[in-house]
């Protein structure tokens, strides 16, 4: 298909090079350099989908972010990509996208029946319509609506795209490259400072790209194009174009998000599709220009009804013509540009200037160009369905109430502008009050709460004169103050047309017996008389008004609806602009794709993964891992077809009969030192501390303030001064800064100091019957036996060579040793025991037998020690010391903690004795009581025992205590099991701990 | 995100950081007989201002010091940073 709408010459785009793309599976060229829509209105496509409630024909509003309509669903890279701008996205060879909210197309689309019934459809028409019956709103409601309603769809697939982010900082940061943005990032540059410099577009120069207007002797663009290679070319000054500043939060951290390779075919291997910046910047400068505003009146989101300005940009930098026989409506002399470079392509244009006898520089300058106006007229209302084909205009009065002499004239585009609206949403984010300016008709930025300046018609001015003026000076004012440094530049002469007052006039009356839809919020269909109902049911703010009648939602967020709505309920409500107030303007200023909000930290990468020294012979060793907090632990050693309940059972059953090892090397490990030390222990855990000798370790728990457990472990006196600690591998953190918080802020006069060191140690529990024969042959010159090594005693040996600490320590119940040695050397230990103990059928062990282990011998672990649980529910109420104070001592007096029936860990047998019961089932005394059944509690832990091959389990359930003996059942709603159980010891195996003393 | 001047490493941002909530809770002393209801108040009370609120951080991925500030929970504005052993 040829291109009918592109000039012969003149645009930025790339004429020597075609560029092919697919739009709802029709073929269509364009150029490098085009966007989706300039390239769709270059071959004269002007439907491109369907509007949100009553699926009304759309077509192309913007040239830009505040583009409402033209939102596409693209297919790049064979990964779906829903809610692109057709405005923002550029062309690339083979690009292939297609319309949304449209079924079975664009073209004809069934949704558009609700069309018709718009009387049906009015503001809070969700609220009114779907409140009853009750049940309908799940299964017959949503769906149907889900289903009608929203912009594209996104993919169920994992999204193979890369994503990353990149922290910076720097002194300025400047959103927006228009002449503000320019002239400040020029003369803060000079000063030294760094600065970074953001573009949304893929060309640097905002308005300078489209403005006909002279800096110095240059045009607007070649003046841009000078600063932008001046400024490339200084270190301190980092340039980023396809870069969105989106949001400003606290302490001026700003982020935005570059589209790396959106305008790519693919991604290449070694680069993001996007980034996201985090930004902390000294300074902020605003720079983000301002965007049109529409008129409003009959049919006004006809296809071929768009902003004056995209009209003009399309021509200017695109070479396209939106249309042939435009008509230009406006009520400031910004049209009139966009009227003359039609002119100067050799179209006709017909000006609509709702003004009585305005008169400046560049509408003589439409005169004398012979260009058609009509002064005091409107538009009335477009007319044509899919496209505009004509106009109905009419004369208006001084009052502008009345309008009289309505014709009909043939057009094929309406170019409106309504003045223009600053784009403060990053000032007011940031905190910035803003105030009304009388004169613009807009919300400009006033008090600072942050180190943001906004500057150029973001802030409401819009002579290019004055903007380049300040910019220069803020900009070297602001990086004056952080880098000490001033190299004036010069403030270049201006050549721009003067403008004349532009009119308060925006929304063109009904005619008579007329009742056409007026748009204001172009993207959610809301309409003049939706507002104007729910103003009448009774909504007064306009924070309700929003949510109400959805005007400013969704992913425009209201770039081109805001003000209008704002001027016709203060219009009805007979109040002043400022007494309404705006919406909240919230980030993100555009849609940001989660995809890039969640970074690299996807899948495996979400969290570091943490490897044992010991990790590659696990690995070759055929280990199957589990995730144990950010470590990767074997679970079990696969032999053969083994499963992990055939595995896990050989494996704990070797431990029970010879000798099993395991990799402990994951458990927290703290290092304290300090004359006080012992003290300090004996503050921090329940149990007596003053008292172990250099050479023993004990068993300790420790609570928090309200008495609940908070971990336990076994530590070791090293020397007088010197202790080793260990914790639970989920809990090593959140000991350490437990013992920092009482060492630095409760009890700062305690001479301790505390260092993890958990990666320092490589950890290997040798345990079982036999593992004395190993341990022995591990260390020949030392006395390793009953006497000379005893339960909970220490020694250093040297291992073939490398120092290892030896403790006599178990969790499994057996007769167990840990052997800890320097990371480095972790392997090389693993590898003699598994040599040295292959005579006495060494076996390693992975996590599931060694829980099996500590489950049936009743050692609570993390599944008791849940942070719900004192330690008499964990029978460690031995360990408690009544004659010491201690860290959470004063809760366990507590009413509830000391119920008699109070909740107690418990054994748990199924009676069938095969059965296993499900980890967090309940404990019921009846199971065909009526629900909810009263629950005794649950349970917590569940293994095969491997010593009496049968199932058992750990409960912690109230009164414990008294209900060894007692048939209950186990259920499971979960699992749909009910079990009949009887509660028995929790020290299901060895109670009187012989064997870990053998 | 917030900027926090921590008083041992300069200006950081707060993914440097965990909470620690108020920092003007003192633990009562060991050894001394306390109320149930001055334990509980310890334990389990905190006020919860608009405005300014001396609370706690820990630099956890810095120098792992406690440290007090002084920050407006509306506003987010920091205006003091302390080491754990000084008082406002």
């Amino acid at each position: 298909m040829s291109e009918n709408y592109r000039l012969e010459k003149g645009g930025l785009i790339n004429r020597n090079k075609k560029i092919k793309f697919k739009f709802n599976g029709k073929k269509y060229f364009g150029y490098e350099g085009d966007t989706l829509a300039s390239a769709l209105l270059a071959n004269g496509v002007h439907l491109v989908g369907r509007s949100f409630k009553y699926h009304r024909p759309r077509g192309f509003f913007g040239a830009g972010v505040d583009e409402p309509y033209a939102i596409v669903q693209m297919n790049r890279n064979n990964e779906v990509d829903p809610n692109v701008r057709a405005t923002e996205q550029e062309l690339f060879e083979g690009l292939e996208a297609k319309s949304v909210n449209c079924w079975p197309n664009v073209n004809f689309d069934i949704g558009a029946i609700n069309n018709f019934l718009n009387k049906f459809f009015p503001a809070g028409f969700y609220y009114k319509t779907f409140m009853w019956p009750k049940s309908f709103w799940y299964k017959i409601y949503e769906p149907i609506i889900r289903k009608a309603a929203g912009f594209g769809a996104a993919s169920i697939k994992h999204d193979k795209e890369r994503y990353e982010h990149k922290y910076e900082y720097c002194d300025l940061l400047i959103a927006g490259t228009g002449p503000s943005g320019l002239a400040s990032a020029y003369a803060a540059a000079q000063n030294g400072a760094r600065v970074i410099l953001a573009e949304d577009k893929s060309r640097i120069g905002g308005s300078l790209l489209v403005n006909e207007v002279t800096i110095g002797n240059q045009s607007g663009q070649e003046w841009a194009e000078k600063i932008i290679s001046e400024l490339k070319s200084m270190p301190n000054v980092i340039i980023k174009n396809r870069s969105q500043v989106f949001g400003y939060y606290d302490h001026n951290m700003l982020v935005m998000s570059e589209r790396v390779s959106d305008h790519l075919p693919k991604t290449d291997k070694y680069t993001p599709k996007q980034r996201l910046w985090y930004i902390r910047a000294k300074e902020v400068i605003i720079s983000s220009g301002s965007i049109e505003r529409p008129l409003v009146f009959g049919n006004n989101d006809t296809p071929g009804v768009m902003l004056s300005s995209a009209a003009k940009e399309y021509l200017k930098v695109y070479g396209v013509l939106v249309g042939k026989k435009p008509i230009i409506f406006t009520n400031n002399d910004s049209g009139y540009e966009t009227a003359i470079e039609f002119k100067k392509n050799g179209i006709d244009p017909l000006i609509l200037d709702s003004r009585k006898n305005p008169d400046s520089e560049i509408i003589k300058e439409a005169k004398d160009l012979e260009i058609s106006i009509k002064f005091s007229y409107v538009v009335v209302a477009a007319n044509g369905y899919k496209k505009v084909n004509s106009a109905n205009i009419a004369k208006i009065s001084d009052d502008k109430k009345i309008i009289s002499n309505i014709e009909s004239i043939k057009c094929d585009c309406i170019c409106v502008s309504g003045f223009w609206t600053p784009t403060i949403h990053l000032a007011s984010q940031s905190g910035n009050k803003t105030k009304f300016n009388e004169e613009i008709d807009a919300f400009v930025p006033s008090k600072s709460k942050q180190k943001e300046t906004t500057l150029g018609s973001a802030n409401g001015v819009f002579t290019l004169e004055e903007t380049l003026k300040t910019s220069f000076e803020k900009g070297s004012e602001l990086s004056k103050q952080i880098t000490n440094k001033e190299n004036k530049v010069s403030i270049p002469t201006v050549v721009e047309k003067k403008s004349s007052k532009h009119d308060k006039f925006w929304c063109v009356p009904l005619p008579e017996g007329k009742n056409y839809k007026r748009f204001l919020d172009f993207q959610n269909d809301v309409s003049v008389s939706d507002i104007q109902l729910a103003l009448r049911e009774g909504y007064r703010s306009i924070e309700h008004v929003k949510r109400y009648t959805t005007l400013g939602m969704a992913t425009d967020q209201g770039k081109t609806s805001n003000l209008n709505g704002l001027q016709l309920v203060s219009e009805v409500e007979n109040k002043v602009v400022p007494q309404v107030g705006h919406t909240t303007f919230r980030p993100p200023y555009t849609p940001v794709a989660i995809g890039a909000i969640v970074g690299r930290e996807v899948g495996k990468h979400s969290k570091p993964t943490r490897k044992s020294p010991m990790h590659y012979w696990h690995e070759k060793n055929n280990a199957v891992f589990v995730d144990a907090g950010v470590w990767l632990r074997p679970r079990y050693y696969k032999q053969g077809n083994e499963n992990l309940f055939e595995a896990s059972k050989r494996e704990a059953k070797n431990v029970r009969q010879n000798v099993g090892v395991c990799d402990v090397t994951t458990l927290g490990k703290i290092d304290i030192k300090g004359p006080d030390a012992a003290e300090f222990l004996n503050r921090v855990y329940t149990n007596a501390w003053l008292k172990l000798p250099v050479g023993k370790a004990r068993y300790g728990v420790m609570l928090r303030e309200d008495g609940i457990v908070m971990d336990d472990g076994t530590t070791t006196r090293i020397s007088e001064n010197h202790y080793h600690m260990t914790t639970t591998t989920a809990q090593a953190a959140n000991v350490l800064s437990h013992l920092e918080y009482y060492l630095q802020l409760v009890w700062p006069e305690l001479n301790v100091n505390v260092v993890s060191s958990t990666e320092q140690w490589a950890g290997a529990a040798i345990a079982g019957p036999k593992s004395r024969d190993v341990l022995q042959r591990l260390f020949p010159d030392l006395d390793v036996s009953k006497e000379g090594l005893p339960f909970m005693g220490y020694m250093e040996g040297n291992l073939f060579g490398v120092n290892a600490k030896i403790f006599r320590i178990s969790f499994s119940g057996e007769l167990a040793y840990e052997v800890n040695v320097e990371s480095d050397n972790g392997n090389f230990m693993w590898e003699k025991i598994m040599e040295i103990g292959k005579e006495f059928n060494i076996q390693p062990y992975g996590t599931e037998a060694l829980s099996t282990l500590r489950i049936e011998m009743g050692h609570v672990a993390g599944s008791e020690l849940d942070g719900r649980t004192i330690p008499y529910d964990n029978s460690l109420e031995g360990l408690v010391s009544k004659k010491k104070d201690f860290i959470g001592k004063r809760s366990l007096s507590k009413k509830a903690f000391i119920e008699p029936d109070r909740q107690k860990v418990v054994g748990v047998v199924p009676l069938d004795k095969k059965t296993s019961i499900p980890e967090g089932s309940y404990i019921v005394k009846d199971a065909k009581a009526k629900l909810p059944n009263p629950k005794l509690g649950h349970v917590s832990a569940s293994c095969w025992s491997v010593e009496y091959d049968n199932p058992f389990s750990l409960a912690i359930i109230k009164d414990g205590k008294n209900m060894i003996g007692q048939k209950l059942f186990a259920m499971s709603p979960l699992k749909n099991k009910t079990i009949p159980v009887e509660i028995v010891s929790s020290h299901y195996v060895d109670p009187k701990g012989e064997r870990v003393r053998s | 995100m917030l900027y926090i001047k921590c008083p041992h490493c300069g200006l950081r941002s707060q993914n440097e950081f965990s909470y620690g909530g108020d920092a003007t809770v003192k633990r009562p002393e060991l050894n001394k007989e306390v109320s149930d209801q001055n334990w509980d108040n310890f334990v389990y009370l905190r006020k919860s201002p608009r405005g300014k609120h001396l609370e706690l951080w820990q630099h956890i991925s810095g120098c792992r010091q406690w440290i007090k500030v002084e920050r407006d929970t509306l506003t987010h504005e920091i205006f003091k940073t302390l080491k754990a052993n000084e008082e406002l």
